[in-house]
């Protein structure tokens, strides 16, 4: 199946110079969860900013549905809805006067129905006459959703949604996410907060310095870059690490009576039975053994450090 | 053509001016009341008849000028600047709609709403005044005309202005003295000889002219050249606005 956002080579360098895209490509699945992680700066609104049409591309193109956003723009931007990262509202007017402008904008005959039960999946209808100025935060932040929803988008750009937003809304917000892809809507979401990304995206996307480094389906990005670490509790603390286990190249853990064995679970052998046999062979005593996985996190910023270096 | 996108941008801007539908018109129709008071009370009980016109029926079409003028640039440059200032602009750049429709909703709430200010001036006048209308047609077609030229005009203003100082620069030092000048309370014909021909680099002479022929049936030039100065004026605007939504000035990086 063709991709439903598709961006060749795209460059975009501002007037001061800044490069903030360098020659992107990447393909979004229709129906998919894409996140698009980096760090402050690393270009992420400028790409969702020049898929949308509010920043001019240098070089490159970019198509929605098979149109191209400059040539075929009515086309292109009717499939999108665009949540902003700021919250960039009219404060003066009505939360349904807003949506229904937004609505009306897109090219959409009016129809309230559809307003009301958007307003209501994001718990707005009850503030529909109030006035923007009056809502709180996460309030503000819900109609800007609201509005990026009113025109029945088939990709939906969130960007950062969930900054600065507490716990009960982005519970919320994540379960509109999931209700949207179950109707088949494609959702590309930026966000620092990885622990966001690998809760809820298919795929990940990783951008750093206007250069996306990688594109991988989560599961298979954690197997991939994922290692694991067995952390050892002996009965007793240890003054330095017996010299029988020294080629397992293990460390010690803040307490004397730690040990910790990093190992990679895509390897054939991951040397823990060899491990513990010597353990045990060197007279140790195990009080507890746990494992865990690095978090995405860790991946993230591993990535990111390597793409410095190098 | 997306015209849903131009009755949006239009009814959201109206709703905006019912929002504070008291200082948009009331303080127009206070100042112009103001302006009849000295102008036409006070002053113009000294003043002869203007080429048989008694002096407070003469300064109407100016004082209809000077407001819709000065509101149509005030309107439009607002209702665009704003929306820049506070960021919501984001949706108007991604949106499906062209920069016709753009400015057409824009322009045309703006114009709508200096057209009521006119007309409400208008009205007022009657209290004060005798007056006639000679070629009401004609009247109401420069009305029209002038509020979507400057409305135009407003709109570009607030495209160009990068604060609220810049947003009251023009209308403040340019419009208000080109209407000032531009025969709003005299005739171009009482000025010294020198003054008649430096006036007629005004193009506010024109649009005042033949605003006022529509009332009395008599002009400072001719009613070919403030139609003409009127449309070149538009057209003007218009090729700025596309030249600026093709090139994203100011609003588009």
């Amino acid at each position: 199946m063709a991709p439903v956002v598709s961006v060749t080579g795209l460059v975009k360098t501002y007037a001061s110079g800044f490069v903030a895209l360098n020659d992107v490509s990447l393909n979004i699945e229709e129906g998919e969860i894409l996140a698009l992680l980096g760090p402050n700066g690393a270009g992420k609104t400028t790409l969702i900013s020049t898929i949308c049409g509010i920043t001019t591309p240098s070089a490159g193109r970019v198509s929605v549905g098979g149109h191209d956003t400059i040539r075929d723009y009515r086309a292109a931007r009717k499939l999108i809805g665009l949540v902003p990262q700021e919250i960039n509202l009219e404060p003066f007017e009505k939360v349904l006067n807003t949506v229904r402008f937004s609505r009306g904008l897109f090219g959409k005959p009016r129809d309230d129905a559809h307003l009301e039960r958007v307003l209501r999946q994001l718990s707005l209808w009850d503030k529909k006459d109030a006035k923007v100025i009056e809502l709180s935060g996460g309030m503000k932040r819900r109609v800007l959703i609201a509005k990026a929803l009113s025109h029945e988008p088939r990709v939906l750009f969130l960007d950062e949604p969930t900054a600065g937003v507490d716990v009960e809304l982005r519970k919320d917000l994540w379960e509109t996410v999931r209700r949207l892809k179950a109707e088949g809507v494609t959702i590309i979401l930026t966000t620092h907060y990885i622990e966001e990304a690998e809760a809820i995206a298919d795929r990940i996307a990783v951008i750093s310095k206007g250069d996306i480094l990688l594109v991988e389906e989560k599961a298979a990005l954690m197997r991939r870059l994922g290692r694991k670490q067995m952390v050892i509790e002996l009965q007793a603390p240890i003054d330095a690490v017996p010299e029988a286990l020294a080629h397992h190249a293990l460390e010690t853990g803040p307490d004397a009576d730690t040990l910790i064995y990093t190992y990679d679970t895509q390897r054939e052998r991951t040397g823990i039975t060899r491990l513990l046999n010597e353990i045990q062979a060197a007279g140790l005593q195990l009080r507890d053994v746990q494992t865990r996985q690095s978090s995405l996190e860790e991946i993230f910023v591993g990535l990111v450090q390597e793409e410095e270096r190098g | 053509m997306n015209l849903e996108a131009v009755r949006a941008i239009y009814l959201f801007e109206m709703s905006r001016t019912f929002r504070t539908i008291w200082q948009s018109i009331v303080s127009p129709v206070i100042s112009t009341s103001l302006y009849f008071v000295v102008f036409g009370a006070a002053i113009g009980s000294r003043i002869d008849q203007v080429e048989g016109v008694s002096y407070g029926a003469f300064i109407v079409p100016g004082l209809i000028m000077l407001s819709v003028l000065v509101q149509s640039v005030t309107n439009a440059s607002f209702g665009i600047y704003f929306p820049k200032f506070i960021g919501t602009i984001y949706e108007l750049l991604s949106a499906p709609a062209s920069f016709l429709e753009i400015t057409a909703g824009y322009v045309l709430a703006a114009a709508t709403k200096s057209l009521m200010i006119g007309v409400i001036i208008l009205l007022t006048a009657f209290f004060f005044v005798d007056l006639r209308i000679e070629h009401p047609l004609w009247m109401v077609s420069f009305l029209v005309l002038t509020c979507l030229s400057f409305s135009l005009f407003g709109f570009i203003i607030g495209i160009w202005a990068q604060n609220f100082e810049q947003l009251q620069l023009v209308p403040l030092l340019v419009v208000t003295p080109l209407v000032f000048l531009g025969g709003s309370f005299y005739s171009i014909s009482m000025l010294p000889p020198v003054w008649q021909t430096i006036t007629l680099f005004n193009p506010v002479v024109y649009l005042v002219s033949g605003f006022r022929w529509s009332f009395f049936g008599m002009s400072d030039v001719g009613l070919g050249w403030s139609l003409l100065a009127i449309l070149a004026f538009t057209a003007i605007c218009l090729a700025t606005i596309w030249w600026i939504f093709r090139t994203g000035y100011r609003i588009r990086s």
